[in-house]
């Protein structure tokens, strides 16, 4: 099976024999692209069935939220972290990425932008919480309790002293243009650095 | 009986060197009772080390000697099964301690022929693991594939990986912990006592007479039997529920049908196992903490085993060894960098639910088993 379109921008952008720590890492699919092409991949999943997926598949996943249990991995412990599709729903996600590059010097970070213009649209003419097909959950019941755009980001990171060492839109499943991403970009991916 | 379990005749190999024990007293021989399962192959690369809990043995995947019984794991252990016999060579010793052929309390003193019993040194866990080495020393397997073990069989696992950091590629750990709590000491004392304060224990030199602490030894499993279920599945299994009765008795029968359920477990226990060997391996269990040689670090007892590839599992009705306990196992994996896994399985049996029907456990273990191999 393919990989999700930003899994595949991750894996490929990761060196081959590096260490790397998948948070939300799933049922390991991203993992197992990074194995076969010789990365050292751990994984912390929050769900119990796909942890239990991932290590029926012969990956290294530590059942765990991302919120907290980060704290266990001492410093330096990988190349890279990554964090996909995982931001929106984490508690404090300036505090989350902070972690991420405690742990490791770099870190790709992949968010659904909040800015795209079908989001845009939605709020514009509905004047109601967009349901789309990345944030495809009503308000009430989303997991996606910090939405988050592709300004915002660079705001955080910004703030945070981190540097942005390279950035990848997306719209649709296609690479989308770096020029305004910012209402074009329906994903975005950052890799970033200390 | 005791004396027809100390009648059956094992598979067992005596190994005519010493063995050191934690004690600072010394084995001048041990011998060892043990089962394997499918083909070594010719690297010897592919052997498994199944560790046994408690009150287990080595028949992990055939009848039971004393009780005919299915192994004890034969649901885990055979060809296609999770511990695939067509792929591995799959080893289980009788712990050192126990009385299904292995040294322990019930074998004879060297000088005299008559059993030991008290005079048996006190064991510890990896005392028991520095015996399974003799015995893979003696089979000419220098590393295994995997050790794998539940409850005391998981602590066994983490000794190993603690002490032979060398002779595993991978450790899968299913409901155990690295150290026993006050709360897992404060039971086992109770079944002790139980067995002590029997008449028919005869400070431990029972085996010559014609009484056996049973009754003891009844009421200590009795005891521990409590502990491997969950509240939830007593409730579900028995309720309130008189036993072949309409009405209570208002008197001491067995009333109720989770009292008959208990006595028969007791019962049934004192003909497949002995009390002095029940003493020697619950106060293994006891003396049990990996971070004790470490300041209480228990990172510094896994420095040396980086490269082996942990797997623990917890069962969140499991409350003799809970989840944080693995996750305490986990984090000090993570703080050495070794490679782990880690998930808590719901399953409705306690801490039983390691040797019942739980599926995820089975795709867990045959993946655990089948990376990189």
């Amino acid at each position: 099976m393919a990989l999700r379109p930003d899994l595949a921008i991750i894996a490929d952008a990761v060196p081959a024999t590096s260490r790397v720590l998948d948070v939300g890492c799933g049922d390991g699919e991203l993992m197992v692209a990074l194995r076969n092409k010789g990365v050292d991949a751990r994984g912390l999943e929050i769900d119990p069935a796909n942890v239990t997926a991932a290590i029926a598949r012969g990956q290294s996943v530590v059942q765990g939220d991302a919120n907290r249990d980060l704290a266990d991995y001492p410093d330096d412990a990988f190349d890279y972290a990554i964090l996909s599709q995982t931001l929106q729903t984490t508690e404090r996600p300036d505090r989350v990425v902070g972690e991420l590059l405690r742990i490791a010097p770099r870190a790709f970070v992949s968010f659904p932008n909040f800015a795209h213009w079908r989001v845009r649209l939605a709020l514009l003419w509905n004047g109601r919480m967009p349901v789309t097909r990345l944030l495809p959950v009503a308000w009430y019941e989303t997991p996606n309790i910090h939405h988050v755009t592709v300004s915002d980001f660079r705001d955080l990171v910004r703030a945070k002293g981190i540097k942005i060492e390279r950035v990848w839109h997306l719209s649709g499943d296609k690479p989308a243009s770096d020029a305004a991403a910012s209402w074009r970009a329906e994903h975005a991916i950052f890799l970033i650095s200390r | 009986m005791a004396s027809l379990l100390h009648d059956i005749r094992h598979h067992s190999v005596t190994i005519a060197a010493p063995l050191p024990l934690d004690s600072g007293q010394v084995l001048p021989a041990v011998t060892i009772a043990y089962q394997s399962y499918g083909a070594l192959n010719a690297d010897k690369s592919n052997a498994v080390l199944i560790c046994h809990a408690l009150t287990g043995d080595q028949y992990v995947a055939s009848d039971h000697p004393a009780t005919g019984k299915p192994g004890w794991w034969a649901r885990m252990v055979g060809p296609g099964k999770p511990i695939d016999t067509d792929r591995f060579h799959v080893i289980c010793a009788n712990v050192l301690g126990s009385c299904m052929g292995t040294s322990g309390p019930a074998s004879p003193d060297a000088a005299t022929g008559a059993p030991l019993g008290m005079a048996f040194p006190v064991i510890t866990i990896i005392d028991m693991v520095r015996a399974q080495a003799m015995l893979l020393d003696h089979l000419g397997i220098s590393r295994l594939h995997a050790v794998v073990g539940g409850s005391m069989g998981g602590m066994q696992t983490l000794a190993w990986a603690a002490t032979y950091p060398d002779r595993l590629a991978s450790a899968l750990v299913i409901a155990s912990a690295a150290r026993h709590s006050a709360q897992n000491i404060a039971f086992h004392e109770v079944g002790r006592q139980a067995i002590m304060a029997d008449p028919d224990w005869q400070d431990g030199q029972y085996y010559g007479s014609a009484r056996a602490p049973t009754k003891g030894l009844a009421v200590a499993r009795m005891a521990a039997h409590i502990t491997y279920l969950s509240e939830e599945g007593l409730t579900e299994k028995f309720g309130r529920r008189l036993q072949a009765r309409d009405i209570k008795s208002f008197g001491f029968d067995a009333d109720f049908q989770v009292e008959s359920y208990l006595r028969h477990q007791g019962l049934a226990f004192t003909d497949r196992f002995d009390a002095n060997a029940y003493l020697y391996i619950t106060r293994a269990m006891d003396y049990f903490d990996l971070a004790d040689p470490h300041d209480g670090r228990l990172a510094g007892a896994f420095a040396a085993a980086k490269d082996v590839r942990f797997t623990l599992v917890s069962f969140d009705t499991d409350w003799l060894y809970p989840t944080s306990e693995s996750r305490r196992v986990v984090q000090a994996l993570q703080s050495v960098g070794a490679a782990a896994s880690f998930v808590e399985l719901s399953a409705p049996f306690g801490h039983d639910s390691f040797l019942l029907d739980v599926p995820a456990l089975d795709r867990l273990v045959a993946g655990a088993l089948g990376s990189g191999f």
